[in-house]
């Protein structure tokens, strides 16, 4: 049985209008990234059949649609789980009585995921009694996701679950969210305006501007590049790079890390075992270049590297610089004078200068 | 024999909000859903009601259901009754008369609940028939209590369309506004007074039961 997830479609809304051809791996979580009005919601209701749609989705052999041969299965019958935004509970039932809504509709359907494991796994425990009404942003989401699961999707579609949350519940409910592809294996479409959330969670990262796919890959590979950078903003710009963690400083309380046999340091991480792959975003601003290892410095962070892209747009003070470290790439947003000064070109050796790192999950 | 027609008043009542709840249910779930082109013009039939005099209504229904008519022909084979001059009559007259009263609390009501939760419904495996059962009707209850109340209220309260096509035949087609109004061109003024002042009564009540309620239960279910 084919196990990926076919889509050749399209779909027209007034003057908007998405095309899609491609072939996703049925596996782990693909995030679907860009900005407002760019039709990542569209696609995602297109897929799950809210919106009617022309072409073609093939999930794991399954066929849901083919228009030439007159093939439209109703939403109903499409073994998708969708996960709102604004959570949708029914606000006649219960938390448990929204979870047995899902349940009762199951069927046998693999994967047997039992209503006490999606209770443990989200800790909804507390919470069956309550009215939806009664439920934080973070909690209805968390009763949202398990209400899903309970449906035994083929394949879940979360639709800027995130969007209505502040921090502190996204916080919350990012590691429940990680659980899905590791504990319950639902092959996952994670839609998202916010760069952040798509490099922590996606491994790999489907790009849309405009209802077209810009680009499609490996979350790190995809992030990295420059033209999807600038649809992710100059503030958000950031890399994800991966780090073998080397040991803990305890009485600096920093946290070492090996990059292609640089030290990079942060703030103590003590999770982190020694040994471990720990998975760092860098933002391109904190990243200086220097074409010499500099000396008597407070930026703790240098790596060897060389120049693989350079993009200095002659309207913009600013140039983007990406920098490979040992086979990972960095990127490093500084001024287009200091770039020209520096005489930056492609296949030069530098040394990134990285300010601070952040931990991405 | 006033007892009668009270009698008889609430029992066309609460046929008429039964037949009406039927009817009416599945045409504003179709007005509250649809996006055919048809819509507006269903929505003015059905609204109608509310601007003709009852004097047209009830001449247009004379002519259809009297027993020369294919209409109170057919009902004539049928049942050996006629349908004007008779309860059935009425009922067939309340409906019509009462309809927007039914249709319009349940329109608003399932737009209120929109799109939103049938999609998730959908999500979660429930058929369509299965999601109005279970998230929508549940979502509009007040809609429902509402438009059944007023129903019937406004049921209670017709006169002209039963004047037009029942008459005054006690145990039959003799209401509590036929009642009041034969009291009166027969100078019974007292006993006029009586069903009158019942009636203003029922009605305020009626009105305050359903405002009394969007109160209590500010945008739960509606």
């Amino acid at each position: 049985m084919p196990s990926d997830l076919d889509i050749d479609l399209s779909v027209a809304l007034g003057d908007f209008r998405l095309d899609v051809a491609e072939r996703l791996p049925f596996a782990g979580i693909t995030g679907v990234f860009g900005p407002s009005a760019s039709g990542k919601s569209t696609l995602l209701r297109a897929l799950a059949g809210f919106e009617p749609a022309r072409g073609r989705i093939v999930v794991a052999g399954e066929t849901w649609l083919d228009t030439a041969r007159g093939i439209a299965v109703p939403p109903y019958r499409r073994r998708v789980g969708f996960l709102f935004q604004d959570a949708r509970l029914f606000a006649h039932l219960d938390v448990a009585g929204n979870l047995a809504y899902a349940a009762r509709r199951a069927g046998d359907a693999d994967p047997a995921i039992s209503f006490d494991d999606v209770v443990g796994a989200f800790d909804l425990e507390p919470l069956l009694p309550r009215r939806v009404e009664a439920l934080s942003g973070g909690e209805r989401q968390r009763v949202a996701l398990a209400r899903t699961l309970l449906t035994r999707p083929a394949l879940l579609l979360l639709d800027e679950p995130l969007a209505a949350l502040d921090l502190y519940r996204k916080a919350e409910i990012l590691p429940y969210l990680e659980s899905l592809s590791s504990r319950f294996h639902v092959p996952t479409l994670y839609v998202s305006h916010a760069i952040d959330e798509v490099a922590r969670l996606a491994d790999r990262t489907l790009v849309l501007t405009e209802g077209r796919v810009r680009a499609f890959g490996p979350t790190p590979a995809v992030l990295e590049r420059l033209d999807v950078q600038s649809i992710a903003g100059p503030l958000e710009a950031s890399v994800v790079i991966e780090a073998r963690v080397t040991g803990h400083d305890t009485a600096y309380r920093l946290t070492q890390l090996d990059v292609g046999g640089e030290t990079l340091s942060l703030p103590e991480a003590s999770h982190l075992d020694t040994g471990a792959t720990a998975r760092l975003r860098v933002r391109a601003r904190d990243v200086a270049v220097a074409t010499a290892r500099p000396g008597a410095l407070s930026i703790r962070n240098v790596l060897e590297g060389t120049v693989v892209e350079l993009v200095a747009d002659a309207d913009s003070p600013f140039a983007e610089v990406l920098v490979d470290v040992a086979g990972q790439h960095l990127r490093a947003r500084i001024t287009r004078a200091a770039a020209d000064e520096l005489a930056l070109e492609e296949g030069q050796p530098v040394y990134a200068l990285v300010k601070s790192v952040s931990l991405d999950g | 024999m006033d007892a009668g027609a009270v009698g008889l008043t609430l029992h066309l009542a609460a046929v008429t909000t039964l037949v009406l709840l039927l009817l009416g249910t599945p045409l504003a779930w179709w007005l509250a859903t649809t996006r055919s082109v048809l819509r507006p013009a269903v929505e003015a039939l059905t609204a109608l009601p509310l601007v003709l005099p009852p004097t047209v209504l009830g001449f247009y229904l004379l002519i259809l259901l009297n027993p020369t008519a294919p209409i109170g022909a057919f009902w004539v084979e049928a049942t050996g009754t006629t349908l004007t001059f008779s309860f059935a009559g009425l009922v067939v007259g309340s409906v019509i008369y009462s309809l927007p009263f039914m249709v319009q609390p349940l329109h608003g009501a399932f737009a209120a609940v929109g799109r939103g939760p049938l999609e998730a419904a959908a999500s979660l495996r429930a058929r369509p028939l299965d999601a109005f059962f279970t998230v929508a009707v549940p979502l509009s209850v007040r809609g429902f209590v509402t438009a059944c109340v007023l129903t019937f209220a406004h049921t209670v309260g017709e006169f002209g369309v039963v004047l037009m096509i029942g008459g005054n035949i006690p145990g039959e087609t003799r209401v509590v506004s036929i009642a009041i109004y034969e009291h009166v061109e027969t100078l019974r003024y007292a006993d006029a007074h009586v069903l009158s002042a019942a009636l203003l009564g029922f009605s305020f009540l009626v009105l305050l039961a359903v405002y009394g309620m969007n109160r209590r239960f500010p945008v739960r279910a509606f």
